[in-house]
């Protein structure tokens, strides 16, 4: 044990070329804030704060993905994450980071009555409005407030317990009394975090923060879409830390077999993503119910009609053919490849999710789009590599971790 | 096929097993197979066996089923019968989808199954071989063909120092089921080969 690196140092070179990021995205940030957050006009406005939204809301699913991540595997008594367990939980510390960031922008919005975004903020046209008045016990400021407050601090919270236990393996070793006793308190707290999550954003989260842009229209789907969607490219960002630290020489108990599970991961979740991606939209086309069919009129139809194919193409074509084979997943270029492909997919789809609501008219695609994700990556650079730094990547003690060495595929 | 002579060596741990593959194999005896009560990991890495291209042949199944589906569905649906079902167009993509992935995994899933058949020999009322019962229950079995070059008592000596707890000699029908079973009880080394 003693000849392994199991302390992370940050290369100079990460830490200027993330603070570049963030130079870059944050100076992209603040000029779309000025010239378009708070301008008098309305589009303007919707472009900017329905941008950073989708933004701010992916990158806070996907980390705390990695969190339901590690809880999952915890739950299921799996043994073969030990060996990198360290590089979700370091994603999942920028939970609260950007749960502060999508609290921020989501108060802004809600407080800031902006109800070109959520058009039931506007109570004049909710009252005249049956369909809307059914769904005002959901679709209130209160609720709003009070549920995105609760799951944010929750999962920050929840997700800190998970990180503090798998602290505690690092320290002294266990035997086999306080061994158990270990990993029922972990199995405890993870059960914790996946209820929480389960009621988040298994179900009422991405229908408040983002299906109730079309306040009129509901799919039961969506959520499980949104989580489908977050859960992959949060796999494929796990993908990526791997093979980073593996190519610095870190990480010498990880091999080819638990990339090719992780690759397993990206793989299945993106046929996932398709079936339900594939289930929502097929119900809504056959019963052809006017009502229903609003949402995907000007994204099949209309303007968006050609990310909403590339969507397709990139998260289920794309995975399905080249992620295949077992080679291409024990392969750390086309993983690598295939990683950048799923997030880059799946932030598109948040796009065409948020900006295809908000801005029907047309696709709004455009420098402030990858100025806000390029900021968005910069602040993951930075903070996770931090967070990895800044203890051992390998928790030396934990009763699994002979398990995650001989892991064998 | 013909019958052929077998050395069967049994083990009763993994951990003496691998090095003793590995001996075996450095020796240059030919391994027929082992047999294992449960799959064991890296075992086929250890014998130097090549991938199975069952996956491959499973693609191709199920691209077929693939194209079975749509190309049937829009045969009947667009040229041969069109109806029209709640004002869809006749080529109605969606709608097919369900169809046409159950057929892929059908396709899929029944032709890998008569593949591996297939591949491993298994038919109903074949009989195979078995060169030890507790291969089954406990025990690993090693078995090593002979060739005319081998020296059975060498080997049987070679199988007991890396391990082996238990070494006889067999002779059995191992072969393609498929093909003409040779009427021939001799063994290969007993054989005269005809040559003209």
């Amino acid at each position: 044990m003693a000849s392994i690196r199991d302390q992370f140092e940050i290369p100079g070179k990460m830490k200027t070329w993330s603070l570049a990021l963030i130079g870059i995205g944050g100076a992209a940030l603040l000029y779309g804030m000025f010239t378009k957050g708070f301008s008098a006009d309305e589009h303007e406005q919707t472009h900017f704060w329905g941008t950073l939204m989708y933004n701010t809301i992916f990158w806070t699913l996907i980390c705390n993905a990695s969190m339901f991540f590690i809880c999952v595997t915890t739950l299921a008594m799996g043994g073969w994450q030990q060996s990198f367990k360290r590089i979700p939980e370091a994603i999942s510390t920028m939970v609260p980071i950007f749960g502060a960031i999508t609290f921020a922008v989501l108060m802004y919005v809600v407080l800031g009555h902006k109800h070109h975004i959520y058009h039931w903020l506007d109570s004049e046209a909710v009252a005249k409005d049956p369909i809307l008045k059914g769904k005002v016990g959901f679709l209130n400021p209160t609720f709003f407030i009070i549920w995105t407050t609760l799951a944010i601090g929750l999962w920050s919270v929840l997700g800190w317990r998970m990180r503090q236990i798998s602290r505690e393996a690092d320290e002294s070793s266990f035997d086999n009394e306080s061994g158990a006793r270990y990993i029922l308190r972990g199995t405890i707290r993870a059960a914790l975090f996946t209820v929480w999550f389960a009621l988040t954003v298994g179900s009422t989260v991405p229908w408040l923060w983002m299906m109730s842009i079309d306040a009129h229209w509901y799919s039961t789907m969506y959520s499980w879409y949104t989580f489908a969607s977050s859960f992959v490219s949060g796999m494929s960002l796990v993908a990526l830390w791997v093979i980073y630290l593996k190519n610095k020489g870190y990480l010498e108990l990880t091999t080819q077999e638990h990339l090719h599970d992780i690759g397993k991961f990206m793989f299945a979740f993106s046929v996932f993503w398709t079936y339900l991606w594939f289930s929502q939209y097929m119900l809504i086309w056959y019963a052809n119910i006017p009502e229903e069919t609003v949402y995907f009129k000007h994204r099949v139809q209309g303007p968006y009609k050609g990310i909403f194919f590339l969507n397709l193409i990139i998260n289920f074509i794309c995975p399905l053919l080249i992620l295949m084979k077992r080679s291409a997943k024990r392969n750390y270029t086309l993983v690598t490849f295939m990683a950048v492909l799923i997030i880059f997919g799946h932030w598109i789809d948040f796009y065409q999710m948020i900006m295809g609501s908000l801005s029907k008219e047309h696709v709004t695609l455009g420098w402030l789009d990858f100025g806000i994700l390029v900021f968005f990556v910069g602040c993951m650079i930075f903070f996770v590599s931090r967070s990895l730094a800044s203890k051992p990547l390998v928790s030396k003690y934990h009763p699994f971790l002979k398990e995650s060495i001989i892991h064998q595929v | 096929m013909a019958k052929k002579k077998f050395v069967v060596g049994c083990f009763d741990e993994e951990a003496v097993l691998f090095p003793a593959v590995k001996k075996v194999r450095t020796a240059g005896y030919k391994i027929h197979d082992v047999y294992t009560p449960f799959a064991v990991h890296g075992l086929d890495h250890a014998l130097g066996l090549r991938e199975t291209s069952l996956h491959t042949a499973g693609f191709i199944y199920g691209i077929t089923g693939t194209s079975t589906a749509l190309g049937s569905i829009s045969w009947i649906l667009v040229k041969d019968w069109p109806l029209n079902f709640g004002g869809k167009p006749n080529f109605s993509l969606p709608a097919w989808i369900p169809i046409t992935f159950e057929l892929t995994v059908l396709f899929a899933a029944v032709g890998m199954v008569l593949t591996f058949c297939y591949l491993c020999q298994l038919a109903p009322f074949v009989k195979k071989h078995h060169f030890h019962p507790r291969a089954t229950d406990d025990l690993f079995v090693m078995v090593i063909e002979c060739t005319e070059k081998t020296n059975v008592d060498d080997l049987q000596a070679f199988l007991s120092a890396a391990g082996a707890i238990e070494t006889d000699v067999q002779i059995a029908e191992e072969g393609w089921w498929l093909g003409t079973y040779d009427k021939d009880e001799t063994t290969f080394e007993n054989s005269n080969p005809v040559v003209a």
